[in-house]
């Protein structure tokens, strides 16, 4: 796809109007994020119900992909458990890496589906999963029971260094 | 230090050369030719390379010496008793007496052959610092570039010495009249750039040096902006150590110098110990070669110092007057036309003033869509913090969108600029 397209089509109207765009009034897990490589941040907030996301807000300072991509996140994981969104983050973060990666069709990946089209643009791969990289922290430590660690694109949460 | 921000409502004026529209008969298009990889095109846009303040295109003539080298002359170089060794060597010693000859050096050992800007400035925080004491200050700028900025971190917390800085003036200058206060008896260094790679200042790097000398303050220069793009020796910046690379230059990756007085360079420790730099060595210890060479441990890159003179041979051949002349036409003519546009442009409105390249923001469009948006149109420019985060803090925003020119650049080529920083406004709605 290209670029401008791929903007037109995804990533502008979630850049002008983000889904939980506004900061919840009691988040109960909240999780930073970072891309040193241009200063883009984010934070991501969460409510729970049981293991559930009650709410969900992705709160960004960024580029018009990273907002998009946390835009669309949002969409994706309110009402879902740690668990679904724990492999739709995962599987997303493959896909924009491995060629023959695949977004679970069961969790509806939709806008995401399209988003992926940015792995054709190496330099913005991080753009597009620093909120999902933040979100995984999110689940990890609200599954420990600890706060969440601050986190890098330069480093993602199982140590690994990811280039992008 | 929101001052530094603002727009350009009245554009510095400059005469657009006879380069207007790419045709420029002294150092525009001519020699265009000789950038193999300008003939490019992107999408089937023609490349419009606007990024040469992170790496300038290669002309085919540095193609071809490093070609060549490696076809015909390639082994390692002091040291070998055979032909192909000997020749190495020979294009190695080479490329240290043209560059010493390029920058008016009275003696090639004067020139320290490294892997980049940043290995020679690290060289230098490394080399000096073993000669400083506890308490004593290094004096650098708000407007370094990581290079220059790092290796003294490093080199402050294992020496404990103490790291002031030169703040900027509203126009993006270094504030001169802190220099008195900033610069004193302690100072036993002063780090700056020649021209900021974010702002385009052009730093008077003479002044300072001569200030930082009556108060005797080592002076080390980072030049990688300004080498192969103004008119300038190494005697008339006042500069006691000056750092450079070849690729910003015109020259392959992978070489860089740090050019020195026999008085600084005396005064260095070797950063790195390996083969090449010793005089004599037991199981215990080590003495040192001569300088230059016992600052160039391991295998340098031979073919990059092989291919290197070719470069500077162009630059020459058109001189770096007429090099100038036309980057500050281009320069000028970007910022009239940045300006036009509503652009925050960063740095001294003068073109006379500033290197070749030009920062710039748009509110409504971030630096990197901006960057992405201008590629589909086949316009490459650099996005992000350029290396200078301190800097870009004081500017008030994460990243800036930079263009930067060469000898190559076209009147053309800045209005593809102005037409895809349109269409990437278009896309967003603007």
């Amino acid at each position: 796809m290209e670029m401008d397209a791929l903007y037109r089509e995804v990533i502008l109207d979630h850049h002008r109007h983000p889904h939980g765009g506004e900061p919840l009034p009691d988040p109960e897990t909240e999780a930073a994020g970072k891309n040193p490589s241009c200063g883009d941040e984010v934070t991501l907030q969460l409510r729970w119900d049981g293991d559930r996301i009650a709410d969900v807000a992705v709160l960004t300072e960024g580029c018009a992909i990273s907002r998009a991509s946390g835009s669309i996140l949002a969409d994706l994981v309110r009402s879902r458990t740690r668990e679904q969104a724990r492999r739709l983050a995962e599987a997303f973060r493959r896909v924009m890496h491995e060629p023959d990666g695949e977004l679970p069709d069961d969790l509806e990946p939709g806008d995401l589906e399209v988003l992926t089209g940015v792995r054709q643009f190496p330099a913005r791969v991080k753009c597009a999963l620093l909120p999902w990289i933040t979100l995984l922290e999110a689940l990890l430590a609200a599954e420990q029971d600890r706060a969440p660690a601050a986190v890098s694109t330069e480093e993602t949460t199982d140590g690994e260094a990811d280039r992008g | 230090m929101n001052e530094t921000r603002r727009s350009l409502s009245a554009p510095a004026g400059c005469e657009p050369c006879a380069a207007q529209h790419g045709e420029c008969d002294r150092c525009g298009a001519p020699l265009r030719d000789r950038f193999p990889a300008l003939r490019r095109t992107i999408g089937g846009r023609p490349l419009v390379y606007l990024d040469s303040a992170a790496t300038t295109q290669r002309p085919a003539a540095v193609i071809a010496a490093e070609a060549r080298f490696h076809r015909e002359h390639n082994a390692n170089v002091h040291r070998g008793m055979h032909t192909l060794a000997a020749e190495a060597t020979d294009l190695y010693e080479g490329c240290r007496k043209r560059v010493a000859r390029f920058l008016g050096v009275r003696r090639p050992e004067q020139v320290v052959i490294t892997s980049g800007t940043t290995a020679a400035l690290n060289l230098a925080a490394r080399g000096l610092a073993p000669s400083l004491r506890p308490g004593d200050e290094i004096l650098l700028t708000v407007m370094e570039h990581h290079a220059n900025l790092v290796p003294w971190q490093m080199v402050a917390r294992e020496h404990g010495l103490v790291l002031r800085h030169l703040p900027l003036t509203g126009d993006g200058e270094l504030d001169l009249a802190r220099l008195p206060d900033l610069l004193t008896g302690r100072t036993r260094v002063v780090a700056l750039t020649h021209v900021s790679n974010v702002l385009g200042t052009v730093n008077p790097v003479a002044e300072i040096a001569a200030a930082a000398h009556r108060v005797g303050a080592l002076v080390v220069v980072d030049a990688a902006q300004s080498v192969g793009h103004f008119p300038l020796t190494f005697g008339e910046l006042g500069a006691d150590l000056l750092a450079f690379s070849a690729h910003k230059c015109y020259g392959p990756f992978g070489l860089g110098f740090l050019v020195g007085s026999e008085e600084a360079l005396t005064r260095l420790e070797p950063a790195w110990g390996g083969g090449e730099m010793i005089e004599t060595v037991t199981l215990e210890s080590a003495t040192w070669t001569e300088i230059p060479w016992r600052f160039e441990a391991g295998t340098p890159n031979v073919a990059a110092a092989a291919a290197f003179p070719a470069a500077l041979d162009l630059l020459d051949e058109v001189t770096l007057e007429q090099v100038r002349t036309h980057e500050v036409a281009v320069t000028g003519y970007a910022l009239e036309k940045l300006a036009a546009l509503g652009l925050t442009l960063y740095g001294p409105c003068d073109p006379e003033r500033r290197g070749g390249l030009v920062a710039f923001h748009d509110p409504a469009v971030h630096p990197h869509d901006m960057a992405q948006l201008l590629d589909a149109r086949g316009v490459a420019v650099r996005a992000g913090h350029h290396c200078a985060q301190p800097l870009h803090r004081l500017l008030g925003v994460p990243a800036t969108t930079r263009a930067s020119f060469a000898v190559h650049t076209t009147h053309d080529e800045i209005d593809a600029l102005v037409d895809a920083i349109g269409y990437a406004r278009g896309v967003f709605g603007g």
